[in-house]
């Protein structure tokens, strides 16, 4: 059904478009770093490793006739944060984006959030189409007008030009955090927005940068008894009092901030007892926690680890009520992983439009999508031999063991250079951003 | 733990130790979330490796039970070489396997603890000491900076000599890393013994050396004597064949700053690193997960 954001396997996925340099070479600033929709869908947002934010919008005019694709252009291009230097700590401040959020949008300009390891910054963007004319006291190209030589008044008038897209900085969080930030997100007030680094999480008002709430702090007397760090943390989508935030244990907790002012005591804890058989040296690193994403509906949350992708009912904490292998394979293989650090890639998931299905990234540029209805999965990759347009994504599978059929690729061909670690997926239609290390894929849903 | 891909817990901490050490100089800072999942590794490999140890040495205590047989069997007619012979034999191929093992480095043979403090027979005479039926075990040369070791064969002076032992508080087993080098020598040479005055009893919680002790210790009697940082060096480049040599000195550093060496500032690492690791205060604020004395 198209509009409705919803489809899984019914769905064909076909090759819309692809965003940056095609050359094998990586520069390490162009590595993209996160992804996001805004909430119409209209603007669709990447942050890179060199700090570097990039906005494309949905190309509108043709979008009356449901046959026609649309696509998306860059709209606009800014540099969001630069490197910074600690003095006091040596300490190197690194540019990468880590998170882009979307506020909904108020008036003609839209507003994001972004931020590095240390600081958030609140960016307008807004359109201008038209300037104004004919002043009195300077010329065109604004050198002052010799006043001497001015006998006559004007008005100045608006006239139209070529449409700019300007980005500016309307606030700047800095200072807040010890720890390096991983989360961001917007409450369902439109005022407020929560920031969390390894061990805290702030709550801020989007009008007041000097200040910031700590609500929570997991921080030991003593670093020595440090056991778990903060990995992710999101609010609920319509309770403005409810936020989760996810742990490198495996665990979530979901915090009512009317409860108290610091919000160290959860009022849900959601944990899945580890499966002892399943014990190795690596367990504690598969079981921490990437992401966590409640749904469009607010009654449920997704979270994703090393290995699999879980679906929690919030109204049941003692195991999630849907568990995904996204790579099960992997499994065997986790102390290589651990060799070349693969096994700390951490993988964002996501929901479509009415929550029917999930989808998250794996290696060798394949992505996975989960539909829950149907229960059914599969696997698609994003690739350049597959992006002639609009030409459908065969499903891939990938053979753990034995013999090797055709089409299948075995584990031990996968290239875990090349991961998908940030997806995206159009709160509205089946149109879905998959970054690759430094591109950009747009695939939609096939129409006739 | 489930076996997997062949991996040792040996290899997984030289890793693990690799990649705390290379975290230090990664853009960006201490990556925190990173290095305590590092530590869950190390914890993890430790925890078999001892386990794996701790089987080693009652394997080992049993062997050394037939070989205190020998040894006694021995005694009995040091001088008839013909008739303990064939028992002789036995301990010293024994004995020289065992020895060999020792020098191969202390911590990957994991035999190396019962090296330091192997009761061994005094030769009455240098002439005698070097035959072979008098070889039952190797005895470390410098169990025993003090007094000095009686004249023999092998000059095994302190000075040549180091050794690093390592005890753990938690487990109290003795690891021994020998200095390679001269060690390797010795090994060359079985027929040398090495004879010390006094035979340390076999206990686990002992431990000789010259060096360091955490004040907790207090059931060993010994008498620490200085050696220079620039030995330990020497000696845990050379021995420790098995684990990445560059990352030894790290490792003694990172367990002596404990997991808050991690997050605190970059000074406060080079500080542990550059020669405060060995002071009682950075030894005290051991981390939970391993609590490891360097005596050098």
């Amino acid at each position: 059904m198209a509009g409705a954001g919803g489809g899984g396997n019914d769905v064909q996925w076909c090759f819309s478009q692809v965003k940056g340099a095609i050359d094998d070479d990586v520069a390490e600033a162009d590595i993209i770093s996160t992804v996001e929709f805004n909430h119409s869908g209209e603007l669709l947002a990447t942050g890179d490793k060199g700090g570097r934010v990039v906005i494309f919008q949905q190309d509108t005019e043709n979008k009356s006739q449901p046959q026609c694709r649309s696509e998306y252009n860059v709209y606009s291009t800014f540099q969001s944060h630069e490197p910074e230097f600690d003095y006091l700590k040596s300490l190197e401040i690194e540019e990468k984006i880590n998170k882009i959020r979307w506020l909904p949008q108020k008036n003609a300009a839209q507003f994001l959030l972004s931020t590095n390891d240390k600081t958030i910054k609140l960016w307008k963007i807004s359109e201008r189409d038209k300037r104004p004319e004919g002043y009195n006291l300077k010329e065109e190209d604004g050198r002052c007008r010799d006043s001497t030589t001015i006998t006559t008044l004007r008005v100045p008038v608006f006239r139209p030009m070529d449409l700019m897209v300007e980005a500016s900085p309307r606030r700047v969080f800095a200072n807040a955090h010890t720890y390096h930030i991983n989360s961001i997100s917007v409450n369902s007030d439109n005022e407020t927005y929560l920031s969390a680094d390894d061990l805290r999480i702030n709550l801020w008002h989007l009008e007041i940068t000097d200040r910031s709430f700590n609500i929570v702090d997991i921080k030991p007397a003593n670093m020595e008894e440090l056991t778990e760090v903060i990995t992710a943390a999101e609010f609920h989508p319509h309770q403005c009092n409810t936020f989760v935030y996810s742990s490198s244990k495996g665990t979530i907790r979901m915090c009512d901030m009317r409860a108290s002012a610091l919000c160290d005591k959860h009022s849900k804890l959601f944990e899945e007892p580890e499966d002892p058989s399943n014990r190795s040296f690596f367990s504690e690193i598969i079981s921490s926690i990437s992401d966590v994403k409640f749904s469009h509906s607010g009654r449920y949350m997704m979270t994703r680890d090393y290995l699999s992708v879980k679906i929690w009912d919030l109204n049941m904490e003692n195991r999630p009520v849907e568990t995904y292998q996204v790579h099960e394979y992997l499994r065997s293989k986790l102390c290589s992983l651990y060799e070349n650090d693969c096994i700390f890639d951490k993988f964002e998931c996501c929901w479509n439009g009415n929550d029917s299905v999930v989808m998250t990234g794996s290696y060798n540029n394949f992505f996975r999508m989960l539909d829950r209805t149907q229960r059914r999965d599969v696997t698609l990759e994003a690739s350049r031999e597959s992006s002639k347009p609009r030409q459908v994504l065969k499903p891939r599978r990938v053979c753990a063991g034995g013999k090797r059929k055709k089409d299948e690729i075995s584990v031990d061909s996968l290239d875990f250079n090349k991961k998908i670690l940030h997806t995206a997926w159009h709160p509205q239609e089946n149109i879905i951003a998959v970054a690759t290390t430094n591109n950009l894929y747009i695939f939609q849903e096939k129409v006739n | 733990i489930t076996a997997e891909c062949a991996v040792d817990a040996q290899s997984l901490i030289s890793i693990s130790l690799r990649k705390i050490h290379n975290s230090r100089t990664q853009r960006g800072g201490i990556k925190l979330h990173k290095n305590l999942l590092v530590s869950y590794v190390l914890r993890n490999a430790r925890q078999v490796y001892m386990n794996e140890k701790y089987a080693e040495i009652y394997r080992m205590q049993q062997y050394e039970e037939v070989m205190t047989v020998c040894n006694e069997i021995q005694e009995l007619d040091p001088l008839d070489v013909v008739s303990g012979g064939a028992a002789a034999d036995e301990c010293e191929d024994a004995g020289v396997a065992e020895q060999q093992q020792c020098c191969a480095g202390g911590m990957a043979g994991g035999q190396a603890s019962l090296c330091g403090a192997q009761p061994c027979s005094l030769p009455s005479a240098p002439e005698e000491a070097c035959k072979t039926s008098e070889t039952l075990f190797y005895r470390s040369c410098c169990a025993e900076p003090y007094p000095p070791p009686p004249p023999s064969p092998c000059d095994f002076s302190p000075a040549h000599c180091n050794k690093t032992t390592v005890l753990d508080l938690d487990t109290h087993v003795v690891t021994t890393v020998e200095n390679g080098c001269l060690h390797q020598d010795c090994c060359c040479t079985p027929l040398q013994p090495c004879s010390s005055p006094s035979s340390k009893k076999r206990k686990v919680s002992d431990y000789s050396g010259c060096g360091y002790y955490a004040p907790e210790l207090e059931d060993v009697s010994v008498d620490p004597a200085p050696c220079k940082r620039a030995k330990l060096e020497d000696c845990c480049s050379d021995c420790l064949v098995d684990l990445d040599t560059a990352n030894i000195s790290n490792l003694i550093s990172i367990f002596g700053s404990g997991f808050s060496g991690l997050v605190s500032r970059q000074a406060d690492f080079e500080q542990a690193f550059n020669g405060q690791f060995c002071s009682k205060q950075a030894l005290a604020s051991l981390g939970a997960w391993t609590r490891a004395i360097v005596a050098f």
